[in-house]
């Protein structure tokens, strides 16, 4: 397992090395200098002169290769340049942001949890119930409806109409409540359908048969068997929509005023404040490929059958 | 053969109540959009601020928004932004795709190696992560956040497509025809291809569901259409701004997003259980 884990993490080279490169060449390849957006975003006039100085001062007079040296060198020692909006280190605007953002995508995973498990296998086991299908509509319209469309309406209901939870903006754990739940409807929509799925498919199973002809009681069966077996590839697909979540949370952060990256990142956008763009890049990439790997773990150690990266087990 | 086939399937199809009333919903969405300088009775873009915010009715069907535009022509133009450039992206990404991805599978050696590899760096990231740092680099704008979307969308094609040739080049009738001597070309137009369609149609039919989705929050970002053009995602944020006075301008352009992607998601089920239907 740990030399797997190792195995794993060492992937992670190859693809960061190819992302940093890929956004280096993209950033240098298009028409606008970055000089000129260095320029535009701190507001300089730009002339000339101003525009050669600025390109001295960041490094655009020397060859591509050589920039993307100095910068990886940097970026080792986590220095990935200043914003050039704000003039702060990235490093410093990224690691101030970021604990935001999680946090949001936490709270978003447990609502996952919380509606899509219970939703799920409940909706199974009283397959055509009226409950079955209100549930049903519910993964219709929750995977269909756009998420920063959904923010507002809720919005309008728990904070303006009801008055319960605050409109926007980050402080109580009130605050936390509306965000998380627009972030993680549209995913508790998709995994509700695939868990209902995955426990009628399992109540088909020879095994359910054998169970009730054990006279096992109808809870141990639909617990123990149906369920569990269910869940196991919902595990996995629960890892990598984390990393999913943490990077949609862009448009909920926009909607409830979030403080949290992917303001920083749209802001970025709009400003071309290219060091940002690339350390946002480098740092997704290494979320990525460590909540997939998560995922991967975690399903190795609730299901027994799959020993990846372990060739004498499976053997 | 092929008629009495098409025929069986449309049968099929109209056995699905709720199926036939989303593409007469879609039919009547896409008329809209395509007659929309017949159909909508003002100008999207004018601006009146004598007529502003009104309410329903009279010579405004839906009301207007805050500039005095008229919101029942602003969604109806607004299909061709909002379904119309999802289309695109989906029509280009599919052709890119299906090329290369058949070319990929049947070819196979250095370029399916290295394209595969392409697609673990690429696919492991969401789209929006990608579309982000495109847009960032080439500046926000419509045909900007188009081929961005492309370029994320056309590996998930190439991946798919070279999965679905493989499973066919393995079936025993290929090799019967590459003994009998048919021509690589032909053995794609006619053996290969014929059998991916159904699935490529399923798929595409749901993805342009997911696309919409996608391409407006894009554009209630920013990222995409500038104003005045009308777009669905982008009506939306700007009537979240009149949440509390005249929430309808943010209800009906959201309504109408849901309603469409609903739509494409329950007519891709039913042809999929209809091309399924034909394997057994």
């Amino acid at each position: 397992m740990r030399a797997y884990i190792i195995k794993r993490l060492i992937t992670l080279v190859p693809v960061l090395f190819g992302v940093t490169i890929l956004t280096f060449i993209l950033i240098h390849m298009v028409p606008v200098d970055p000089a000129q957006a260095y320029m535009t975003a701190c507001k300089i006039p730009i002339t000339e002169k101003a525009l050669a100085s600025v390109r001295v001062e960041l490094g655009l007079d020397r060859p591509l290769v050589e920039q993307y040296v100095s910068w990886l060198g940097k970026a080792v020692q986590l220095d990935f340049g200043k914003s050039y909006v704000s003039q702060d280190p990235v490093f410093q605007e990224i690691t101030h942001s970021f604990p935001n953002t999680m946090l949001l995508t936490l709270a978003a995973f447990s609502w996952l949890i919380l509606i899509s498990l219970p939703l799920g296998f409940l909706s199974a086991v009283f397959k055509d119930s009226p409950f079955d299908h209100l549930s049903r509509i519910f993964t219709f319209v929750g995977a269909s409806i756009p998420g920063f469309w959904l923010g507002f309406l809720l919005i309008q209901l728990f904070a303006m109409k009801l008055n319960i939870l605050p409109i926007m903006g980050k402080g109580s754990w009130q605050h936390l409540v509306l965000p998380s739940l627009t972030l993680a409807l549209n995913y508790a929509a998709t995994y509700t359908r695939i868990l209902r799925a995955g426990v009628l498919e399992n109540l088909n199973q020879p095994f359910i048969l054998y169970a009730e002809a054990r006279g096992l009681k109808q809870r141990i069966i639909f617990g123990k068997h149906a369920f569990k077996n269910a869940l196991l590839p919902v595990v996995n697909a629960f890892g990598v929509s984390f990393g999913y979540m943490l990077a949609g949370s862009v448009v909920v952060e926009v909607v409830f005023a979030w403080p949290g990256l992917g303001r920083l990142i749209t802001s970025s956008v709009f400003n071309r404040d290219y060091p940002m763009i690339q350390g946002y890049v480098l740092l997704m990439a290494i979320v990525f490929v460590i909540s997939n790997l998560l995922a991967d773990i975690i399903s190795t150690l609730i299901d027994p059958r799959i020993r990846i990266g372990d060739d004498k087990v499976a053997a | 053969m092929i008629r009495l086939l098409l025929k069986q399937m449309a049968q099929r199809f109209l056995k699905r109540k709720p199926a036939v009333i989303c593409l007469i919903f879609m039919l009547g969405v896409v008329l809209g959009g395509i007659f929309a300088p017949w159909l909508a009775p003002h100008d999207p873009t004018e601006v009146a601020l004598k007529f502003k915010l009104l309410a329903p009715g009279g010579q405004f069907p839906l009301g207007t928004d805050d500039m005095g535009r008229c919101v029942f022509s602003r969604l109806l133009y607004g299909t061709r932004a909002s379904l119309g450039s999802a289309f695109v992206v989906m029509i280009i990404a599919l052709m890119i795709g299906t090329t290369i991805g058949t070319f990929s599978a049947y070819k196979g050696g250095h370029i399916d190696n290295i394209l595969m590899r392409l697609c673990d760096i690429f696919l492991s990231f969401p789209s929006l992560v990608i579309v982000l740092v495109i847009v960032g680099v080439l500046g926000p704008g419509l045909i900007n956040v188009m081929i961005s979307m492309i370029l994320v969308q056309w590996l998930w094609y190439v991946r798919i497509v070279r999965s679905l040739v493989l499973s066919i080049t393995s079936r025993s009738f290929i090799d019967a025809a590459k003994v009998a001597g048919t021509s690589d070309r032909v053995i794609i137009w006619t053996h290969i291809l014929p059998n991916v369609l159904p699935q490529l149609i399923v798929l595409s039919t749901i993805d342009l569901g997911s696309l919409i989705l996608h391409f407006s929050g894009y554009s209630f970002l920013g990222l995409g259409i500038q104003p005045p053009t009308p777009e669905w995602g982008m009506m939306i944020e700007n009537g979240r701004r009149f949440i509390r006075s005249t929430p309808e301008l943010m209800y009906y352009p959201g309504i109408l997003i849901t309603l469409v992607v609903i739509s494409l998601n329950l007519i891709g089920d039913a042809l999929r259980d209809i091309f399924d239907g034909n394997y057994q």
